[in-house]
């Protein structure tokens, strides 16, 4: 799947056409003033889409004055080069990963580039999606191709299926866990086998969205009938559906696709998984213990976690709960939270928040009574944006807070200095935020 | 972008493996919109913490920053190799990069350079002691006087030689270009019509 994509979009040698450039405030002021500097024009407007979402405030107040500052500056910017922009306050904005798919404008097939690492997210969709740094933001605003290194491929099976309780989340957590931070560099992943085919398309984005925290460059899974159910009637997919469809069909990998590599990950064998350290790939069953350290990268992470070796994950009490990011913040996520915390409260010890991905969820959840459901619980239900996975906006921890938390990173202070985040799933996160510490889901269902 | 040549000094070492580029630059220093000044940041946190090695008055002015595998890794954001640079590094050596900080660096013209473990592992033990980097031999000349060699796509080593702009390159290639959307691309999405 990986070289048709790959084929279909060479221009020439080492130069990929982009289909879609997805664009945001904080990666791309610096590339649109090369653009003004060289005296360039942005190339292909029609196939460039922006928002605000990593800095934007998602509780009441104004942004700060720098954010307020690089809002102002991709609104200007996106009108002087002509794209088109969801702004704060427009009823389409929220995190990039989330609204592409949204609007229907991630596609199997495509080319899709923006300046932030989760880009991976599109690859749920079979299409060929990877982050990219400023100066290729630039690259692409001017040219709308990349000049690119063809990178390995590597296949990972996922064999048996999810037991009660498990979610992609856990799948894709597990995976990390076993192959590393740096498994998959130089990469681009394939995920399949049975557990990724009985997914949604919502499990299968959380899935590829973490592609990257494997080192891989990016993730893909072959489109189905469930990617065509999903994309059908959005705004942005094609007027001839069906043809479209047909020619979606012929994307998936053939049968007996040669990889460069090949891993087996065990689903059946998954407990609920949650991270213990400092990096993504530092991950232990629910129903496991703080590992002893392995090497001195174990050590520092724990001495920053304050974990002891040994301590049961269940029994680490945690501050705050954050349901949110590119990872899981889409309506089945904020579903399966609301069913947990449904007729339950949110323990005295913990604040808890709930930040919806998008403008269009958060009305979604609203339609389906869910936001009445966190509140009636004590959770704060909040506007959209990236939030407190990355804390460039006030949503961030308190030096020493623990978090449970449905994002992808648990990098040192990543939620705020001297933040501790355990990533898990938006289950788990439920059952962290009504116990008070984490705690295995199931015996909550 | 200024050609890169060779690269001799000090060597600094930060004995860490997957260093993150939320730890080389925190995310509250992404809000500027401007493109220099971002070495005051350089592992803002990390220079704030009793005993952090680039801390140490030998490894200040160094040229070379030695450091473990997975160098990089996370966030694509480029302010991490705009603030090496800044901060007054020239080349990272390490056994391995994230892909997005590896080709980040390339753009830039700060030399992102895998050796072999053990080669590394001299260059960490050893440092302050200099190591020279030479671009067009492609080979690290390391404090024992040992001579170690290193890949680089032959593209990217070209244009670092010779400082050229990739955005103009690419522009010479225009026809390429206009001949893949005359016949080749895809219908759509358009973004101007949802």
């Amino acid at each position: 799947m990986f070289e048709k994509v790959w084929d279909a979009h060479l221009v020439g040698d080492g130069l990929l056409f982009i289909d879609l450039h997805l664009v945001h405030e904080v990666t791309s002021p610096q590339a649109f003033e090369g653009l003004r500097l060289a005296g360039r024009r942005l190339r292909r407007p029609d196939r460039t889409l922006a928002t605000a979402d990593h800095n934007v405030p998602t509780g009441p107040g104004a942004p700060d004055e720098l954010s307020q500052a690089q809002l102002e500056a991709l609104s200007r910017n996106c009108e002087e080069f002509g794209v088109t922009l969801y702004p704060l306050g427009h009823r389409r904005q929220g995190i990039v990963h989330v609204i592409g798919p949204e609007l229907g404008v991630t596609q199997p097939g495509m080319t899709i580039v923006c300046g932030d690492s989760h880009t991976s997210t599109h690859g749920a969709f079979g299409a060929l999606a990877f982050g990219i740094g400023t100066s290729e933001v630039e690259h692409v605003l001017a040219t709308q191709t990349l000049v690119q290194t063809r990178p390995q491929t590597m296949l990972i099976d996922y064999r048996g299926g999810l037991g009660v309780g498990c979610t992609a989340k856990d799948m894709i957590l597990g995976t990390i866990a076993q192959i590393g931070t740096d498994g998959a560099t130089g990469h681009v992943i394939e995920y399949a086998g049975e557990a990724v085919r009985g997914l949604s398309m919502e499990g299968r984005m959380t899935i590829a969205n973490m592609s990257i925290e494997a080192g891989a460059r990016a993730g893909m899974i072959a489109p189905d009938d469930t990617t065509f159910g999903y994309l059908e009637g959005r705004p942005g997919a094609p007027a001839d559906y069906a043809a479209a469809v047909e020619g979606w069909r012929s994307l998936p990998s053939d049968e007996g696709a040669a990889f460069d590599r090949v891993v087996e990950v065990d689903v059946p064998a998954l407990a609920p998984q949650v991270s213990w350290g400092t990096n993504p790939g530092q991950v232990a069953p629910i129903t496991g213990a703080v590992p002893e350290p392995a090497d001195e990268s174990d050590e520092r992470a724990l001495a920053y976690m304050d974990l002891r070796p040994g301590t049961p994950m269940s029994e680490i009490a945690v501050d705050r709960v954050f349901l949110g990011s590119c990872t899981n913040a889409r309506i089945e996520d904020l579903r399966a939270a609301a069913e947990i915390v449904r007729g339950r409260r949110v323990a005295t010890t913990v604040q808890a928040m709930v930040v919806p991905g998008s403008v269009t969820i958060k009305a979604q959840a609203e339609h389906e009574g869910l936001d009445e459901v966190f509140r009636a619980a004590g959770f704060d239900w909040r506007g959209a944006g990236c939030s407190m996975c990355l804390g460039m906006n006030p949503d961030i921890l308190a030096p020493g807070q623990r978090c449970a938390s449905t994002s992808n990173r648990n990098f040192e202070g990543r939620q705020g200095r001297g933040g501790r985040t355990h990533l898990l799933s938006p289950a788990m996160a439920a059952a962290a935020a009504v116990t008070g510490r984490l705690t295995d889901v199931r015996e909550l269902v | 972008m200024k050609p890169v040549t060779v690269i001799s000094g000090k060597v600094a070492a930060l004995d860490r493996v997957n260093v993150d580029t939320d730890q080389i630059v925190p995310k509250q220093f992404l809000k500027r919109i401007e493109r220099s000044g971002f070495g005051e940041f350089l592992f803002w946190d990390w220079f704030r913490e009793r005993g952090f090695p680039l801390n140490r008055i030998e490894f200040h002015g160094a040229p070379i920053l030695a450091a473990g595998r997975n160098f990089g890794s996370g966030s694509s954001r480029e302010h991490a190799a705009w603030a090496l640079q800044d901060y007054g590094y020239e080349a990272v050596v390490a056994p391995s990069f994230s892909d997005i900080f590896r080709s980040n660096c390339s753009k830039i013209g700060l030399l992102a350079v895998e050796l072999p473990e053990d080669d590394v592992r001299e260059l960490l033990d050893r440092a302050p002691e200099p190591a020279t980097v030479d671009l067009a031999a492609q080979t690290v000349t390391l404090p024992s006087g040992r001579v170690s060699h290193f890949d680089i796509d032959p593209a990217v080593k070209q244009r670092l030689l010779n400082g050229w702009d990739e955005i103009a390159l690419t522009e010479q290639r225009l026809g390429e270009i206009e001949r893949y959307e005359a016949e080749r691309e895809r219908d759509g999405p358009d973004t101007l019509a949802i």
